[in-house]
């Protein structure tokens, strides 16, 4: 126990401070000399304390990396520091609210004169209080969804790339190249980062996210599937892993992530983010690789299958073909029912003649044995009797013919002797009517001639009264011009004009004179009159002649 | 052969193809395929095995570390020698 004895230590400077001085006379000292002496007693009576007490006002290590904070218990408070060597060997991140137990010593700053302790090591104040703290950070995480099955994404059957997040040494990274290797050998890319201590969390959280902010197809190869380890360790060595950002990082990530941390039994919060815990990083990489032979393997296996098959399937068909070959019937056979009906008929045929020729034999034999002389006797004189009255029959009707022809021959005679007269009489008559109609034709031949004439008389009288010959008969005169075309106008008429005048007695040349008006007196031609024209006289006798 | 109505085999993922082989196979064994179809289907089979080999054998032997720079940011890749 240190307590005691730190108290005496104290009693003890005190008395050398009073007994220096009486209390007229004390010793004067600086404010100095009093905090170094103050300090020194500290230091000396509380140079290695344990100390158990609950972090408070924690707000991680300060920018020089000391973390500054107190521990406190229900009634009391002391500052604590952890200065950055110290922090960096810390086996787990302090929390607000840890219960603890720090080792350390106190110290004061002469400063201030406060006093507070220096931490050289700390753990929590047993598993159930870190396990507490696990618990209640689990049911917020799994409140929030990040553990939920649904989230869980399948690991590619065969990953191109594997990203492992671990410490780059020891046996860990080891173990699982070496079952990479046995199984598939694979592109393994290593994010190294510390996996113990604080800001390994940090470190982890910050790989994950770095393998999944790699661009597919960039400089870096991007991970099909990441696999985050650790080996085995004590529940404050495994700390790291239960950080709220590993966590998240875990569950946000967009490459499915196995999570082998620690032993089988060892569970940490990203086991329950990852989409598959793996018990140990050998698991790990089992469960990220297939074994390549086994997939050779079967692939082989299946391309014999399918050779076999394929091949079997040929067999069978071929089999198939044959056995239905077989079954067809061969034209032998086909034709064996047929040829034995055939057979049978022909043979039967044969047969048959006989049995028909037999048959008809013992026909003609019963016929034959009721044919009889005396038989055909009867018969032959009955047929001579019917003969012989035929005979007589058609004599009789012979006879009667030739009578009937004879009778008809001498009608026909008479007829024949009448004939010579009855042709003459109708001679006779044929030609009295040949007489006649000579006679009637005559008649009407002249009354036509009769009737034609006066036609024509009458029509030749209508003729005389039109023509302009009868104008002539009554004085006037027909001018025609040089041509002998009538001059109708004497607007047509030019002096010295050679015309024509014809009379009813004939045509007399003239000359047209000037003016118009009287002729000049010169003795006119006397109008002879004309007498009737020679011409329509001698018409008649002209006419006459053509009958 | 590749019929019109099914995927290039280049484009099918080692598990598809695998898939797919197995249930050629599995389809060929029961002998319940047409002649024509058979024919037509193994060679897919055959395409679909040498798919499957070329990925097998497409696998990468390759181990590489991350380099970061001092802000934790990646750098690059380097061999890591873990042994």
């Amino acid at each position: 126990m240190c307590w005691p004895s730190a108290k005496g230590a104290v009693k003890e400077a005190m008395a050398s401070f009073f007994d220096s001085d009486s209390p007229s006379n004390l010793t004067e000292y600086s404010v100095s000399e009093l905090s170094g002496s103050i300090k020194r007693t500290v230091e000396q009576a509380f140079d290695q304390v344990r100390v158990r007490g609950e972090i408070s006002g924690y707000r991680g290590p300060h920018s020089s990396g000391h973390a500054y904070f107190a521990l406190k218990d229900d009634r009391a408070r002391i500052d604590a520091v952890i200065w950055k060597g110290t922090f960096s060997r810390l086996r787990f991140r302090p929390e607000e609210g840890m219960e603890v137990i720090a080792t350390g010593k106190v110290t004061t700053f002469p400063g201030s004169s406060k006093y507070q302790i220096v931490i050289e090591s700390m753990e929590p104040a047993g598993a159930g209080a870190l396990m507490a703290l696990l618990e209640e950070r689990k049911r917020k995480l799994a409140a929030e969804g990040l553990f939920d099955a649904g989230r869980k994404r399948p690991l590619p059957y065969m990953p191109k790339v594997i990203g492992v997040v671990t410490s780059p040494t020891g046996a860990v990274i080891r173990d699982i190249l070496h079952r990479i290797a046995d199984r598939f050998p694979v592109h393994v890319v290593v994010w190294p980062v510390r996996v113990q201590g604080d800001g390994s969390g940090d470190e982890v959280a910050a790989a994950i996210r770095g393998f999944n902010a790699i661009e597919p197809g960039g400089a870096m190869a991007r991970p099909d599937v990441l696999i985050v380890a650790r080996g085995g360790g004590s529940l404050e060595d495994l700390w790291g892993f239960n950080d709220e950002a590993v966590v998240r990082a875990a569950a946000a990530s967009e490459i499915p992530l196995i999570s082998a941390v620690g032993h089988e039994t060892d569970w940490t919060l990203i086991d329950y983010a990852a989409d598959q815990r793996a018990p140990t990083p050998t698991g790990a990489a089992e469960m990220a690789v297939p074994v390549k032979a086994d997939l050779e393997a079967a692939i082989s296996g299946l391309s014999a299958r399918l050779k076999a098959a394929v091949g079997r399937q040929m067999d069978n068909r071929r089999q198939a073909v044959r056995s239905l070959a077989r079954a067809l019937p061969s034209l032998d056979q086909l034709l064996a029912l047929p040829r034995r009906r055939f057979d049978e008929a022909a043979l039967g045929l044969g047969r048959g003649l006989q049995m028909n020729t037999a048959n008809k034999r013992r026909q003609f034999e019963r016929v034959s044995t009721e044919l009889r002389a005396d038989l055909l006797k009867g018969k032959l004189s009955d047929r001579r009797q019917r003969i012989a009255d035929f005979m007589n029959r058609a004599e009789r009707i012979v006879e009667r013919q030739v009578h009937r022809g004879e009778a008809r021959v001498s009608a026909a005679d008479a007829a024949l002797r009448t004939l010579p007269s009855r042709l003459l009489g109708q001679i006779h008559r044929a030609t009295d009517r040949v007489a006649g109609l000579a006679a009637r034709s005559d008649a009407a031949v002249r009354a036509d001639v009769r009737r034609l004439r006066s036609v024509i008389v009458a029509q030749d009288r209508i003729l005389q009264s039109l023509s302009y010959r009868n104008v002539l008969q009554r004085g006037f005169a027909l001018v025609r011009d040089a041509e002998g075309g009538p001059v109708r106008q004497a607007a047509a008429v030019t002096a010295g004009m050679a015309l024509s005048l014809e009379f009813a007695d004939g045509r007399v040349s003239a000359i047209a004179g000037e003016g118009s008006g009287e002729p000049v007196p010169q003795p006119p031609t006397p109008r002879k009159k004309q007498s009737k024209s020679p011409e329509p006289s001698g018409e008649t006798p002209k006419q006459g002649t053509l009958f | 052969m590749n019929t019109t109505t099914q995927p290039d085999v280049s484009t099918l993922s080692f598990e598809q193809a695998v898939e797919e082989l197995e249930r050629i196979v599995s389809a060929l064994e029961r002998g319940d395929v047409a002649l024509d179809k058979s024919i037509e289907i193994y060679e897919r089979g055959e395409a679909l095995k040498k798919h499957c080999e070329a990925l097998l054998k497409a696998a990468e032997d390759r181990i590489e570390k991350i380099r970061l720079d001092r802000a934790g940011k990646p750098q690059g890749v380097e061999p890591l020698d873990a042994d």
